[in-house]
């Protein structure tokens, strides 16, 4: 990048940087990891429509993640490639809530966990296209526009299967207590996250919690279905502690790309 | 559906099967509505049924490596491209279903082994470069067979063919692309883009264009009647305009070039120009050859329905779900407020009931 003609940037803005860069990996990072679970449906859903659906959510998902990743090789100086950081980093350097990489389980997770993501996802992509620096607020537009989309999908099946048969409102009902201890992280801030909300460069997400609650609730209760109330809340992708079923699924997707150093796809 | 007339009388039989020549020969396309003779429709539903299966199946070779894929750009093209074929599949049906067979008739067809699916996905998909082969060859030969086809006489096959087309010739390149790649990378990459292209070569030269219809492809008399035969009622209907061995040929002098270009070799020693023909000679796919493609009662072909029958059967409880649902408040799936009150509570009440009635 133009890092080598630049006169060095004070530390401050350095820091706000190193800050934004990870910021972005972990929103990238949720993309990338929940559009490889959607992945694993293809040729396995109910119909084939929604292999078709799967497919469209899981391609604008990846989407995300490229715009995220490169974005954040730009911002942290380094000019990392999309695929030097979904491709070439350790399992335990990956920043996604584990909501994104739980294991596939049947539709109705599946749907539960659609639900919860795209709502939080709408809300935080549109508080994004109000941001200051242009390059996250177009993104967020665009992100936000595009999620909307998912969200109804998830809306429209949660309504499906929590109304359809006592089967599917009883395999539903699981489905979101399953997802549920799952759906804080979202929301969740740290240093990282507390520094960039004071100097205003992104929206924080912990306000947005009670506004996710609400509308999801709302999907859920009219489906039929009561929204759980977990006990416990799970965390640690955020800093890199994962499920033990997040590292097969890593290194599936590195494994072509590991097998070739040095080649160009 | 389109009512077959109660036309019992010879004489109005001959009259109605003399409209549809007439309508076959000025070029007109022939529409749901219309009267076709049995023969034609029965040919054109195997046809359109078996192309949509094959569309189907066709997922799955390729939607193996989606998780694998080694770059997010390529990821992305092969999601694409996956998606397109659950398309191709839903128009290709939705075709048939306008000839009087139902979507979920065909599956069924499908998952019982009733009707069959393209052999070509027989074969395993063993590496990444086998979805560039993949695309490049057995989707390159499918836009040789069915270019022809968008302007098939059925009018409702030939407009979801220039759709199918259009993307299928995308693909083409995106996979050929995919294979320019590897063949420009490391020695192990273009190996990698040579072993995929030993393995597709046979499958798509043998088996996308269906069995030898001519002496001159390598049938023997007898067969080579018989698919003449064959081949030429569905091009007297308009169904088909080429034998299996014209596309065939078609589809060797496309690709023999762009093999040379790519600095990889068609694992058929016999491929050489020929002057006189003014095309390039190849082992002619006889029966044998054809036979030995097909890779039937093997792993693979048992396991691509069995896949495929899974996850059709996993389906069932959602499918069965969605069906409920659309005959209680309608298929656009939007209840009203004060509908979904009083169903919230019906579908509880059968919910708390149902651990003892199911």
């Amino acid at each position: 990048m133009t890092t080598s003609t630049d006169p060095a940037p004070p530390t401050e803005a350095v820091r706000a940087d190193a800050h934004l860069a990870v910021h972005l990996l972990r929103l990238g990072d949720d993309a990338l990891v929940l559009g490889q679970r959607l992945c694993q449906w293809i040729t396995r859903a109910p119909t084939i429509e929604e292999d078709m659906a799967l497919s469209n959510i899981a391609l604008d998902l990846i989407g995300h993640a490229r715009t995220l990743f490169t974005l954040s090789g730009h911002v942290d100086g380094t000019g990392r490639s999309e695929d030097e950081f979904a491709f070439t980093r350790s399992d335990r350097e990956f920043t996604n809530t584990l909501l994104s990489e739980l294991p596939g389980g049947d539709f109705a997770v599946t749907v539960s966990r659609q639900l919860a993501y795209t709502h939080y996802a709408v809300l935080y992509y549109e508080a994004l296209a109000g941001c200051a620096d242009v390059r996250l607020a177009a993104f967020g537009e665009r992100a936000a526009r595009e999620v909307a989309f998912h969200r109804m999908h998830a809306d429209n099946w949660t309504l499906r299967l929590g109304l359809g048969t006592p089967e599917s409102s009883r395999r539903m009902q699981r489905g979101l207590e399953r997802i549920w201890p799952y759906t804080a992280e979202l929301f969740d801030e740290d240093e990282v996250v507390d520094h960039l909300v004071e100097a205003g460069t992104v929206p924080s997400p912990a306000p947005l919690h009670s506004v996710w609650e609400r509308r999801v609730s709302e999907v859920v209760t009219r489906a039929g279905l009561t929204v759980p109330t977990p006990r416990w809340q799970a965390r640690g992708g955020r800093v890199g502690l994962h499920t033990e079923e997040f590292g097969p699924l890593i290194a599936e997707m590195q494994s072509v790309y590991r097998q070739f150093p040095g080649g160009r796809w | 559906m389109s009512a077959q007339p109660t036309a019992t009388e010879p004489a109005a039989q001959d009259e109605l099967l003399a409209h549809f020549d007439g309508l076959i020969a000025s070029g007109a396309t022939i529409e749901p509505r219309d009267w076709m003779p049995e023969g034609y429709r029965r040919m054109l539903i195997r046809q359109i049924a078996q192309h949509a299966h094959s569309e189907i199946i066709g997922m799955q070779p390729e939607g193996a490596w989606l998780t694998r894929a080694p770059s997010l750009h390529r990821k992305s093209v092969l999601i694409a491209k996956v998606q397109d074929e659950a398309g191709h599949g839903m128009y290709l049906y939705s075709a048939a279903e306008t000839l009087g067979v139902d979507r979920a008739e065909l599956l069924d067809a499908l998952h019982q082994g009733r009707q069959r699916a393209s052999a070509t996905f027989n074969h395993p998909a063993l590496t990444w470069a086998d979805t560039g082969a993949i695309a490049w060859l057995t989707d390159g030969a499918a836009v040789v067979n069915q270019m022809p086809l968008c302007r098939t006489s059925y009018g409702p096959y030939a407009r979801a063919m220039r759709r199918v087309c259009q993307e299928e010739a995308f693909h083409v390149r995106q996979g050929y692309d995919l294979m320019r790649a590897l063949c420009e990378g490391s020695p192990e990459q273009k190996a990698m883009a040579q072993d995929a292209v030993n393995r597709w070569w046979l499958p798509a030269v043998a088996l996308m264009f269906g069995p030898p219809d001519t002496a001159a492809g390598g049938a023997d008399d007898r067969t080579a009647a018989l698919g003449a035969a064959v081949s030429r009622r569905a091009i007297t209907w308009g169904i088909k305009r080429h034998t299996n061995d014209e596309l065939r040929q078609r589809f060797v002098d496309s690709c023999v070039p762009q093999a040379e270009r790519l600095g990889l070799t068609l694992p058929d020693p016999a491929i050489r120009w020929n002057e006189e023909r003014g095309h390039y000679d190849f082992t002619p796919v006889d029966w044998d050859v054809y036979r030995a493609a097909l890779g039937e009662d093997t792993h693979w072909s048992r396991q691509r329905v069995a896949h495929r029958r899974g996850a059709h059967e996993d389906g069932a409880w959602v499918r069965e779900a969605s069906a409920a649902y659309a005959a209680r408040f309608g298929a656009d799936g939007s209840p009203s407020e004060a509908d979904t009150e009083a169903d919230v509570a019906a579908v509880e009440a059968a919910r708390d009931g149902a651990g003892e009635r199911v």
